[in-house]
């Protein structure tokens, strides 16, 4: 029988693998995509926990979390080009300008 | 039966696939792996009983999210593999450790179960879809407005930043250059 924990797991697993990502990698794209997976773990808990707990409000709060999403790749896509354009490069170690 | 046959390979498969996304040195790969762990990822939704949720998940994330980073993919070199430096050994322990405990500081705090209780319970006799209308429409009607806006605004800055000289392309910018090169 699948119960609510087995979902927080899985969840739990996917947030580290977001997380191992944005620490680990250095191009802004892959981080675009580590967050991605970030999101969608929290989704997959909210949706887990709406289900168990017969409340609306986890897959509320989820609707929200994609809108968020969406808005974010957006905004973020639109930054990248202009950065690619100007620098000709996305590693992060290339944006340390302002040291000192 | 069926759900914990549905549910292990739903894991399996997004767990792996994931693992690519964040692991892999070529961003077409990282960007495919990416798209069919979310369509997955629609699949755990559909096993809770969200359906709406689910469809939302194939039609923002698969569709429009997954659509626009491929579109993206026009303005970056990604065929050459990404090179990068890995960060220091010492950040990477800082970091780790410090997360372990916050994570452990999470699990470990005090939830007195009064505080938790239900909210907004679904309508008994009513499918996924209209429970979310009722509740999204009149609860949620505020936040739902304001996402509009926010959507909106997005929108907005997404064709400012991006079409900002849209007109005059890299390579062309290039050729003009020879071509100004040559005649001096």
């Amino acid at each position: 029988m699948i119960g609510l924990n087995h979902y927080l797991i899985v969840a739990g697993l996917l947030f580290a693998i977001g997380l191992i990502g944005v620490i680990r990698r250095r191009n802004l794209l892959m981080l675009f995509f580590a967050t991605e997976i970030m999101l969608n773990a929290a989704n997959v808990a909210f949706a887990a926990i709406s289900h168990y707990y017969n409340d609306l409000s986890g897959q509320m709060f989820a609707f929200f979390i994609v809108a968020i999403a969406a808005s974010e790749v957006a905004i973020g896509l639109g930054l990248l080009i202009l950065l690619y354009k100007k620098q000709g490069t996305l590693d992060l170690d290339d944006l340390a300008t302002m040291k000192g | 039966m069926f759900e914990q046959i549905a549910f292990y390979l739903f894991s399996i498969l997004t767990i792996g696939l994931f693992l690519v996304t964040v692991f892999s040195n070529n961003i077409l790969y990282a960007m495919t792996s990416l798209a069919s762990g979310m369509v997955l990822i629609a699949g755990f939704f559909f096993l809770n009983g969200a359906d709406f949720l689910g469809v939302v998940q194939l039609i923002v994330y698969v569709g429009a999210v997954m659509a626009l980073y491929a579109f993206g993919m026009m303005f970056f070199n990604v065929t050459k593999t990404i090179k990068e430096n890995n960060t220091s050994n010492v950040t990477v322990f800082v970091l780790g450790v410090s997360i372990a405990l916050l994570m452990v500081l999470m699990f470990a705090a005090p939830i007195s179960p009064e505080v938790i209780f239900v909210s907004a319970a679904p309508e008994p006799n009513a499918t996924n879809p209209e429970a979310v209308g009722l509740v999204l429409f009149t609860k949620y009607l505020v936040p739902f407005e304001v996402a509009a806006v926010m959507l909106l605004i997005a929108m907005i800055g997404g064709i400012i930043l991006a079409g900002k000289k849209m007109d005059q392309s890299l390579t062309k910018t290039d050729d003009e250059n020879i071509i100004q090169k040559d005649i001096k």
